[in-house]
């Protein structure tokens, strides 16, 4: 456990879970807490044996959504001056790979904070929501531009428009999360999904990672270009050899990260 | 009160209590079982009765509140659904005691509960049909579930009556008993259900919910994940620990 009180780091070599710690608040992501999660993450990303890391709440709320008392006191120009976009930034150029674990309530910042990771491994319980409408105010940390993009115009809007709330099953069936899981369950599943990510060639996990999320990002000539040349770039690496030939030989692949 | 919520030890027993109107659901009512529901949720509580006072279990919504125009879908969004939706989600066993007729949403109510017992005077009537409606507050899943889809829909659009002894034979209900002894009867089944390991029964019912609409694949991918997590509970210990030094278990749910 870390010392940070608003957000919590448990290591377990080769994988880590870092868990928000504002559970009377339900997790809602004041300037403080988004502080002490950015400063853990890139802790954890600069760690070469850390090689997948879970994100997750608690079982009531992966995220409730922003600090609304926090936002409400804040000027336009404030906002706009904030550290707050380069803390999101900060989340989104993290090159080890994150997995959201989502248990109860993951609604507006909470739902952006977790389609900023990789994956999304959800709790039967799990909610999805951008609700900001409904406050007089928008989604501001892509919950129009990732939920368009994951679960397609018109459940965007529905989303957005009317604050229509997702359950895990339908945010399964709409791509925007991976896995439904067993309430029990939820964050051993994510930490299982976690530990299958880290157990895979780290060099090739992380140009494979680049690849997927420029697909979203170009058209599909210069995508189909990048994944050619990370391929290349895969090939030449050490942990390329070590799995070809531990196929060949039968036998469990040992990466150097190399 | 319209809703009577009586706790004895660990089971909570709900009395819908509008014995002069059948126990049918007004405003008050809808409120009553809301809160009732609500007390349901205490950890402490680990198994739930829902029975009738007077005459009937349950004969849906009181007619009265239809006449003040009122959207019919509105209102089962904003009354009927949440309570069935609660209900259902309970972790813990919840026996319906039909002590008189269930019709209407009554009947879909007797049906979301996992176990069902009947007094020998109590009647099954799939009232919608017979005044020109379509099942509601979940009335078509429960009975097509319970049983089958054929036989459901015939009997719905029937409207027929069914009485408690053909009821059993249909697997409607699960035991008939004597109308004076059914309250007992379902404390005994309820104190049963207390005693045993609760989050294994709230599992097995998820387990179950489930079933009709997941692949082979799902689950029993679902099953180990419920397993590994029963596996670590107390409740497993303690049943164990229980077998190997053959005496009852304690299980602390």
């Amino acid at each position: 456990m870390g010392n940070n009180h608003l957000v919590l780091v448990e290591r377990d070599a080769p994988v880590a879970v870092v868990r928000l710690n504002r559970p009377d608040a339900r997790n809602a992501l004041s300037d403080a807490l988004m502080d002490e999660l950015v400063a853990a993450l890139t802790d954890l990303d600069g760690d070469g044996d850390i090689r997948c890391i879970v994100l997750a709440g608690d079982e009531r709320a992966f995220a409730a959504g922003a600090d609304i008392a926090e936002l409400a006191a804040a000027t336009a120009v404030e906002l706009y001056q904030a550290p707050r976009v380069a803390r999101w930034d900060a989340i989104r150029k993290l090159s080890t790979p994150l997995v959201a674990a989502v248990s109860g309530w993951c609604l507006g910042g909470g739902c952006e904070l977790a389609m900023t990771c990789d994956l999304i491994v959800a709790s039967d319980t799990a909610r999805f929501g951008q609700p900001e409408t409904g406050l007089g105010i928008i989604p501001g940390a892509g919950g129009t531009q990732r939920l368009a993009r994951a679960v397609g115009k018109a459940l965007a809007m529905d989303m957005v428009l009317t604050g229509r709330i997702l359950t895990a099953h339908e945010a399964l069936a709409a791509g925007l999360v991976a896995r439904v899981v067993a309430r029990e369950a939820w964050l051993e599943e994510a930490r299982r999904a976690a530990g299958e990510i880290a157990a895979r060639a780290p060099v090739a996990q992380r140009l494979a990672r680049e690849a997927v999320d420029r697909a979203f990002e170009t058209g599909l000539d210069s995508g189909l270009d990048f994944e050619r040349k990370a391929l290349y770039l895969a090939f030449a690496s050490d942990d390329a050899r070590e799995g070809l030939s531990a196929f060949v030989e039968k036998r469990r692949p040992e990466w150097k990260s190399k | 009160m319209e809703v009577e919520v009586a706790r004895e030890g660990t089971v909570l027993t709900i009395t819908l209590n509008r014995p002069d109107k059948l126990n049918a659901f007004d405003d008050a009512m809808h409120a009553g079982f809301r809160d009732a529901l609500r007390a349901a949720r205490d950890r402490d509580v680990r198994a739930v009765v829902l029975t009738g006072a007077g005459r009937g279990f349950c004969v849906g919504q009181d007619l009265a509140s239809f006449a003040d125009g009122r959207d019919v879908g509105s209102l089962l969004r904003d009354t009927y659904h949440p309570n069935i939706r609660a209900l259902v989600a309970l972790e813990k066993p919840v026996i319906a005691a039909v002590n008189g007729a269930a019709a209407g949403a009554g009947l879909s109510l007797a049906m979301a509960c996992d176990v069902r017992i009947a007094a020998d005077s109590a009647s099954f009537v799939p009232a919608f049909v017979n005044v020109g409606l379509v099942p509601d507050s979940g009335g078509s899943h429960f009975l097509a579930r319970i049983l089958g889809p054929a036989r459901a829909a015939e009997w719905m659009l029937s409207g027929r009556r069914l009485a408690a002894d053909e009821a059993l034979a249909w697997g409607l209900v699960s035991e008939v008993v004597p109308a004076a002894d059914l309250p007992a009867r379902a404390a005994e089944q309820a104190a049963t259900l207390a005693a045993m390991a609760t989050g294994a029964i709230a599992m097995h019912k998820r387990l179950f919910d489930v079933a009709a609409r997941t692949t082979l694949d799902e689950q029993l991918e679902l099953e180990a994940q419920m397993q590994s997590a029963a596996a670590r509970s107390g409740d497993f210990a303690e049943g164990v620990a229980a077998f190997r030094e053959k005496r009852p278990p304690r299980f602390g749910g």
